[in-house]
């Protein structure tokens, strides 16, 4: 079969039944070990126990990142290729990038607590941070405030390649300002500097984390058609009822 | 006992952990839920003699690039 051909929501659908217990249950137990790992491995010379956040915070804040990547190529298949999927990937990745957006400032908010010894600094890692979420957020209110749904579509795929801008952001803003938030210790040139046996836990925990957005994402894809079906049939029911 | 596990900042650590698995097992419950609900109104509708154009056909590429559903 060619990938073109799940592009067809009848086969997605068919595809999304197959895997979903299976991508399910892998991000489950991906998740056990990572978290395993983690709790398992040595303190922090610097943060102590407190470094254990970092397994979840830092999977959040590049699945956000990630996911508003994904929402960009969606737009693009939204704008350029009109294809009905990539709206309805769109949609439904929305809320669940904006969870992990949350989730990372949360949790960050709680790291630096007791380590920086505040929840908040107007810091340019912290704030770019707020903006992808605000972008997000944004996301949701615009395709809820136009009635028209491929209108909305089209309107939410501008917004998210305007806002696509603050990834690079994001991810360099450690880079080019000087910031409170630690520089990157994980992807950057020259390798990690990061010690392998807090390496590995984190990089398990981030498979499992992707494991479950891509789930969460494929039961929402799949919940999407089935509603964009089910106001079809009403509205084909409403219209065969006011025929007769 | 959090404080011998996890040092004086367990709290801080649990409550991480804590919201987040919470935040995220609700978005899946909620996910399967509305799932369900989704399903259990179209058997309805279908129930009803309700049915989409490519159902009564059988074809699997009804879809085209302007309607999913």
């Amino acid at each position: 079969m060619a990938l073109m051909d799940l592009a067809n929501p009848t086969r997605f659908l068919a595809l999304a039944e197959r895997v979903l217990p299976w991508l399910a249950g892998l991000s489950a137990a991906t998740l056990a070990v990572g978290f395993y790992l983690a709790f398992r491995a040595p303190a922090d010379y610097q943060q102590g126990e407190t470094v254990r956040i970092m397994y979840i915070h830092v999977p959040f804040a590049w699945l956000a990142m990630f996911g508003y990547s994904l929402l960009a190529l969606s737009s693009l298949g939204i704008l350029v290729w009109r294809h009905p999927l990539a709206d309805v990937a769109h949609k439904a990745l929305a809320p669940i990038g904006a969870i992990f957006a949350f989730l990372c400032l949360f949790t960050g908010s709680l790291w630096g607590r007791p380590m920086w010894g505040t929840y908040w600094v107007w810091d340019a890692r912290l704030t770019s941070m707020l903006v992808l979420l605000l972008l997000y957020l944004g996301l949701l209110a615009l395709r809820s405030a136009i009635e028209d749904p491929n209108q909305a579509g089209r309107a939410a795929a501008v917004l998210t390649l305007v806002g696509f801008v603050n990834v690079p952001i994001v991810k360099f803003s450690v880079d080019w300002w000087n910031t409170l938030h630690q520089p990157a210790s994980v992807f950057r040139m020259g390798g990690p500097t990061i010690h392998s046996s807090l390496l590995w836990p984190l990089l398990v925990c981030a498979v499992g984390f992707t494991l479950l957005m891509t789930t969460l994402h494929f039961a929402a894809m799949r919940n999407e058609i089935l509603r964009r079906r089910l106001r079809a049939l009403e509205a084909r029911a409403a219209a065969e009822a006011a025929y007769v | 006992m959090i404080d011998a596990m996890l040092g004086e900042h367990g709290g801080f650590i649990l409550a991480c952990y804590g919201v987040s698995l919470g935040v995220l097992g609700a978005m899946g419950a909620w996910t399967v839920l509305d799932g369900r609900r989704l399903r259990r109104h179209l058997a309805q509708m279908e129930a009803r003699g309700v049915r989409r154009r490519s159902a009564r056909a059988g074809d699997v590429r009804e879809s085209t690039p302007e309607n999913v559903a």
